[in-house]
């Protein structure tokens, strides 16, 4: 250790006083001349004195709207939060926003703005993993750097990205644990979309029930992406009386599938179903009446209780109004910028190697939705959680389940 | 497939029936007012589908209303009224400021209302917001009736099932029965001597552009029973209702109803015994089957050419 000197006095002191006046909220302000700004950015970026460019990517227009939405407003209040605490070394975070317009060439093509001429240190982005695919060469070309919210299908790994939601089997194989014990479950009823997500997740569910759970599977049905036409598939779910449906339908069709399910006297007293495809953001226009007594299968749901997503629902709340609601992938975005902000500072640089190598390891206990861990494949390591859906729009949390360690490449799923 | 109970397979027959004839109603309902803009007056109304979204919009607005002053069990018959009659109105309005510029160059409608559709999505997404809503519905259109014990008929297939017939009805009486529809008919037969005789073919125009348009804002307020909606909801239906109206023969009423008929059976069976998208891939090749052997569709205007 140094010895004492007036300087660090005074920093001590200035911290000390800051963080009274915060009542204990903030932790350590560093000061932006502690990291000079040719020490802590060699490559480039868009670093100043007292800024940093971070990017948002994401479809604020055209079909993904809907979904992406949440996770622009999620990144905008962590980087709100942020820069009021005193930024990223001293350096307030300055966002530079994209439209990927729900098309994916349009993700790379403003990937690689955002990296080759803007300069961003960092950029928070992508939904679909179409748009993620798509995006991803200029990202490991450019050396970028992608914090990417959405849970997916597992089966990448990129030393440019950090995935923030849930691969496939962290999302699937304890949720189907959960069910067959607790529901006594043997058969089970598949029903997806008709794209990579859905049927990457069904091949999982199904070798899982077969081999592991000993179960069968009695269907598996894909739905067109856009058709909002049940009543056949209803009807041979009726034939077929399955214990359980397992249900990952996106977008338009999740909602027609939710209102004739009911309609044709499915509802949650006579059918069991566990969704991975639901989250509050969702219930918004399926309506919570079709959906009660049915389950999602998530790692977050706005109702937890602990201290951190109290906090967190409130600011989003105070900022976005009060009928705002928080899913999955918003609560995964929001942690974006917070992990990328301890990246920088436990590497004490915002350059892209040194922020890529600093970051896996780091547990960020103050999520809202409980501690995660990074692992050196760059997902996350997080909990599960099965939520029973009430008709107000919100989940109870019936089960949560250990740490569970990401695996995007899984062994004898494939 | 035999380890089923003689009784379950009778039910799932009833249920299964049912579902292909609500599967035609929605087609039907959805290319009705398609068939009248498409079908008489040749326009490619690409914008179709968001017409039925300004019809679904204001029912889940009026629900929203309803909600707060207590008149839920009420309010989606006047939703119905008040969707046709805004859609009718911009309708009206689209036609004036656009459409009547295009009547002889059928192309460029095509792409003139595909601009004004995603005109209508960006002016609702930025209204309304970009999430999915939905319409909360009376408590007497929720789940379903039961004639025995296993037999599940959805109330809200019901609704839209007589909502449909009501509105076919209404534009058969319209089109064949009505002092205007012999008007719209001649307009469309020949136009030049429509206007010698005295008819304005000019506002016959606008009022056939306008009903189309309106009755596909009735559509859009029943689809709120049966899915949600978006500022992109619009998309979901277009593609289906230019179908029905090709497969059907443009210009005629009964090939539009025949053909939604045909369309909806073919999907809602093989849908049963196939998986679902591939019983809409098979619906489709049949659809081109035909379409390559009876360019005109199934019921063809009999023209001298």
């Amino acid at each position: 250790m140094s010895t004492l000197n007036r300087r660090s006095f005074m920093k001590a002191s200035g911290a000390l006083v800051g963080a009274l006046l915060a009542a204990g909220l903030m932790t350590t302000n560093a000061f932006a001349a502690d990291f000079p700004t040719d020490k802590v950015m060699t490559t480039g970026l868009a670093v100043t004195d007292t800024t940093v460019k971070v990017g948002i990517l994401h479809s604020a227009t055209g079909t993904m709207a809907i979904s992406e939405t949440g996770s622009i407003q999620a990144e905008k209040l962590a980087i709100e939060q942020i820069n009021a605490m005193g930024g990223i070394l001293g350096r307030k975070i300055e966002v530079i926003q994209e439209d990927g317009g729900s098309d994916w060439p349009t993700f790379a093509e403003k990937a690689k703005k955002l990296l080759a001429s803007d300069k961003v240190a960092a950029v928070m982005g992508c939904w679909t993993s179409a748009s993620r695919k798509a995006a991803l060469p200029v990202f490991e070309k450019e050396n970028g750097l992608l914090f990417y919210p959405t849970f997916y299908e597992g089966l990448e790994q990129s030393k440019n990205v950090f995935y923030t939601g849930q691969e496939a089997t962290q999302q699937i194989l304890a949720g189907l644990d959960w069910i067959a014990k607790e529901k006594k479950a043997k058969t089970f009823y598949l029903i997806g979309s008709d794209y990579i997500w859905p049927r990457t997740s069904m091949k999982i569910a199904r070798k899982h029930i077969e081999k592991n759970l000993k179960g069968s599977v009695v269907g598996e049905e894909y739905i067109a992406l856009g058709d909002t036409q049940f009543g056949s598939v209803i009807n041979k779910i009726k034939l077929k009386k399955p214990d359980v449906i397992y249900a990952a339908v996106v977008g338009g069709s999740n909602v027609a599938w939710f209102k004739q399910l009911n309609a044709a006297g499915l509802n949650s007293a006579k059918q069991t179903m566990l969704t991975i495809s639901v989250t509050e953001d969702e219930v918004l226009g399926i309506g919570g009446e079709n959906l009660a007594g049915f389950y999602s299968a998530m790692k977050y749901f706005q109702s937890q209780t602990n201290p951190e997503n109290v906090k967190f629902v409130a600011a989003f709340k105070k900022k976005y109004g009060k009928d705002a609601v928080i899913g999955d992938v918003t609560q995964a975005a929001y942690l974006g910028p917070w992990l990328y902000k301890a990246a920088v500072e436990r590497a004490g640089s915002f350059d892209v190697d040194k922020v890529q190598a600093a970051l896996p390891g780091y547990v960020f206990k103050d999520a809202p939705e409980g501690s995660v861990t990074v692992e050196k494949n760059h997902h996350l390591t997080t909990k599960l959680r099965i939520g029973q859906w009430g008709k107000d729009g919100q989940a109870k949390v019936v089960y949560t389940s250990g740490y569970i360690k990401p695996d995007p490449f899984p062994k004898g799923y494939q | 497939m035999f380890d089923y109970s003689m009784a379950d397979m009778g039910n799932i027959m009833v249920m299964q029936g049912f579902s292909g004839l609500s599967m035609f109603t929605v087609l039907l309902l959805m290319a009705l007012g398609l068939a009248i803009i498409f079908g008489q007056m040749g326009v490619i109304n690409m914008a179709h589908g968001e017409f039925m979204t300004i019809g679904a919009y204001t029912t889940v607005m009026l629900s929203k209303v309803a909600a707060t002053y207590g008149f839920v069990n009420y309010y989606f018959l006047v939703a119905i009224v008040l969707a046709f009659i805004l859609a009718f109105a911009l309708g009206y309005f689209v036609e004036y400021i656009m459409i009547r510029h295009l009547y002889k160059r059928p192309l460029d409608t095509l792409l003139a209302t595909w601009g004004l559709s995603l005109v209508m999505q960006q002016a609702f997404r930025s209204s309304f917001g970009a999430k999915e809503v939905s319409a909360e519905l009376p408590e007497w259109m929720l789940g379903s009736f039961k004639p025995t014990p296993d037999i599940d008929i959805p109330i809200n297939g019901v609704f839209v099932m007589v909502l449909a017939l009501l509105v076919t009805a209404g534009v058969y009486m319209f089109m064949y029965r009505s002092r205007w529809g012999l008007r719209v008919r001649a307009t469309v037969q020949n136009r030049v001597m429509a206007g010698a005789v005295g008819i304005n073919t000019k506002k016959v125009d606008r009022i056939t552009f306008a009903l189309g348009c309106g009755i596909a804002g009735i559509a859009g307020a029943a689809f709120t029973t049966i899915a949600s909606t978006g500022p992109t909801t619009g998309t979901l239906y277009i593609v289906d209702s230019f179908m029905v109206v090709v497969f059907g023969g443009a210009a005629s009423l009964m090939g539009t109803i025949a053909s939604a008929f045909g369309i909806a059976q073919a999907q809602s069976i093989l849908q049963f015994f196939m998986t679902s998208s591939m019983g809409k891939v098979s619906t489709l090749l049949v659809i081109v089957g035909i379409l390559m052997m009876k360019p005109e569709g199934l019921f063809a205007s009999k023209l001298r050419k």
